[in-house]
């Protein structure tokens, strides 16, 4: 493959897909490795050393709440590393980083849609959650309205956010350990498939938090070391890098044929903002979807009900804001790092010039350049250990949707004892872990290149809405959020499938016959869902719209001051 | 909570004092988040010159520095709500517990 066609794929593929699909959709097809036994015994390590921590988890995961929130017991700072942990992708890592290497600017332009949802978090929701929550962002939504409806639909967005993130994120372990570790894609899709079910079923979300935290220090410390070594080389001059950077694009496209005028015009492009932005529309809708998609993700949500007050859910996200920016600036330098080491460097470019196992393999190879088989294998191994921490946080979360929501609240109305919750948790843990690894390898050879967006976007357009609304909103009505919520589900699914990554990447329709010519439905079905429930909830004035009012002030009072919330009153 | 309770609280003017001053200085917040952010996107949209512009005589263009300050914007804005919380909305909301609990 030529270095311009991977351009071209790098820049759409990054258009619509904010985590590992990006990785899996570059790499699909890629030829298997030599088994790279370094990374193998480190990912070993790593693995026995989770194991340990789930042992030890297991001894503490006696009660639903120990299953669910970790009772409650997690630290600020450790939970802002976990929430930090969440976001920091295997893709948020190679991908970013490959996008910088390839098109420079517009690499740091896609971190940043990511990190802006946080503040927002911060200032609107993360307290309030708190306050109002036990379990899942469910308890939340439902507070004052009626708890089945609410449920239902609660339970339905989470359950279709995870599936699809799931399913992205199995097809792009596959691909990756495939790449990085020279395993065969079903056995690196069962391997991560049986150890998040091990993490899970007996540490519960204590054991996920942990392997959450390790993985991110783990992470940062490999990105700390690759960024420094870059900037040593260049004397911490970004002048002297960024010189380099545009001198070694020139170079290669004078290689390529270009004449000098031109190929001056490519070296210096990669300064500047490029393709990433094709209209304004999409532009503005793809913002929002990663804005508002933060904010209604299930498994980021239920991880503000593992810390004991408001206060350190407060303290969570100032930490994971800080280290997730810290982290996007490590990839923006690890990128043009890989610019000068990789791209010049015959060992790491096959016959075509372009990168051995594709452009993702950016920041791995930059590993080995800088650090040797030991970084090389280090950061193989951080990034299979990445995919682990993230399914299992997933996987959790779908499980306390089936458990707390369904189960014990709409089937028993909440009657339902402790220990039958927990069961019912475990056998769906069972039933998504087998189901996420026959779908990762149902999905292998199909362009999954969208189910991350879709996730991203069904979240800003589902659980979003329904959870600034109930919080902030006093006329809001439970059939205002019920059916707006799922105005918001539908509309982000339909118009995703009419797009043009599902409609022509996909379904193989001609290309420009896409019904929705938009990279992200977010801007429609945002707005839709709130529209919908501000109608609904004012047209409503039934007998329990009035109860639902009714319950505001109530509601309210418990989500400023914390009085009343479950493990808020030790003062 | 019963409503009785709730009601008591809310005529709390520490109560009242905590609620006006922490929601409107978080939607100043939100609003100046949206605003730097979008306005960083509309600037990608339609001035990718001024982002391309080098910088003096250098290679460094002014979208380095200008995306850069968006995220440490990012973490000092989240900084800014956090230290002012950890303090005046915290010693507020005790004022209220104790209230509420006598």
């Amino acid at each position: 493959m030529k270095l311009s066609v991977k351009y071209g794929v790098v820049v759409a593929a990054l258009l619509m897909l904010p985590s590992l699909a990006l990785a899996a959709d570059v790499i699909q097809g890629g030829e298997k490795q030599a088994t790279n036994w370094t990374a193998i015994v480190m990912f070993g390590i790593f693995v026995v050393g989770t194991l340990f921590i789930t042992k030890w988890a297991a001894a503490k995961t006696k009660s639903a709440a120990d299953f669910y929130t970790a009772g409650g017991g997690i630290t600020g700072f450790q939970n802002g590393l976990a929430i930090a942990g969440d976001y920091m992708s295997a893709a948020s890592f190679l991908g970013i980083s490959a996008a910088v290497m390839v098109s420079g600017y517009d690499g740091l332009i896609y971190s940043i849609g990511f990190l802006v949802g946080w503040p927002i978090v911060t200032f609107l929701l993360a307290e309030k959650l708190r306050n109002l929550g036990q379990f899942t962002f469910a308890d939340v939504a439902a507070f004052r309205f009626a708890q089945t409806p609410v449920r239902i639909f609660a339970a339905s967005g989470t359950l279709v956010v995870v599936s699809f993130y799931l399913i992205a994120q199995m097809v792009g372990a596959g691909a990756l350990i495939q790449l990085l570790f020279g395993l065969d894609y079903w056995i690196a899709v069962v391997i991560v498939g049986v150890l998040m079910m091990v993490y899970v079923l007996f540490g519960g979300m204590t054991a996920t938090t942990w392997v959450q935290i390790i993985k991110a220090c783990l992470l940062l410390g490999g990105a700390t070391f690759m960024a420094f070594m870059v900037m040593l080389h260049y004397g911490f001059s970004p002048e002297a890098m960024f010189a380099d950077a545009v001198r070694i694009k020139t170079d290669i496209a004078l290689t390529g044929g270009a004449d000098p005028e031109d190929a001056a015009t490519t070296g210096r492009s990669i300064m500047g903002p490029g393709n990433f932005i094709k209209d304004p529309i999409s532009a503005i809708s793809f913002g929002m979807a990663l804005m508002f998609g933060t904010a209604g993700l299930p498994h980021i949500l239920m991880r503000f009900f593992t810390v004991p007050s408001a206060k350190e859910a407060r303290k969570s996200v100032m930490w994971a804001t800080s280290w997730i920016g810290y982290f996007y600036l490590l990839t923006f330098i690890i990128g043009f790092g890989a610019i000068a080491f990789v791209l010049t460097n015959p060992e790491f470019l096959d016959n075509e010039g372009g990168l051995i196992g594709g452009v993702n393999m950016a920041a791995v190879h930059l590993a080995g350049a800088v650090g040797g088989d030991i970084l090389l294998g280090f950061i193989s191994a951080v990034a299979f250990a990445t995919i682990l921490a993230v399914v299992a946080g997933l996987t959790l979360s779908g499980a306390s949707a089936v458990g707390h929501d369904l189960y014990a609240t709409v089937i028993c109305k909440g009657e339902a004892d402790g220990d039958a919750v927990l069961k019912v948790s475990r056998i769906t843990t069972l039933a998504l872990g087998v189901l996420a690894v026959l779908l990762g390898i149902a999905f292998q050879n199909m362009n999954i290149a969208f189910m991350v967006s879709l996730a991203f976007a069904v979240a800003a357009s589902a659980n979003f809405p329904v959870l600034f609304m109930s919080i902030l909103w006093k006329d809001c009505t439970t059939r205002g959020a019920v059916v707006g919520g799922f105005v918001g589900l539908l509309l982000s699914v339909g118009l995703t499938i009419i797009s043009p990554s599902v409609w022509e990447a996909t379904l193989h329709n001609p290309p420009g016959s896409a019904p929705f010519p938009y990279t992200s439905p977010a801007l429609f079905s945002v707005i839709a869902a709130f529209v919908t429930i501000w109608i609904v909830s004012k047209l409503d004035n039934g007998k329990r719209a009035q109860i639902d009012r009714a319950g505001y002030l109530g509601q309210r009072v418990r989500s400023e001051t914390g009085i009343g919330a479950s493990g808020a009153s030790d003062h | 909570m019963e409503t009785s309770l709730a009601e008591r609280i809310a005529t709390d003017p520490n109560y009242q004092a905590l609620t006006d001053r922490r929601r409107s200085f978080s939607w100043k917040l939100t609003i100046a988040m949206l605003v730097v952010y979008y306005g960083y996107i509309l600037l990608i949209a339609f001035g990718k010159d001024i982002l391309a512009m080098p910088i003096g005589q250098g290679v460094m263009t002014w979208g380095v520095p200008i995306g850069f300050g968006v995220i440490i914007f990012t973490i000092a804005i989240t900084a800014v709500y956090v230290y002012r919380a950890n303090n005046e909305f915290d010693d507020l909301t005790e004022k209220v517990k104790r209230e509420a609990l006598k």
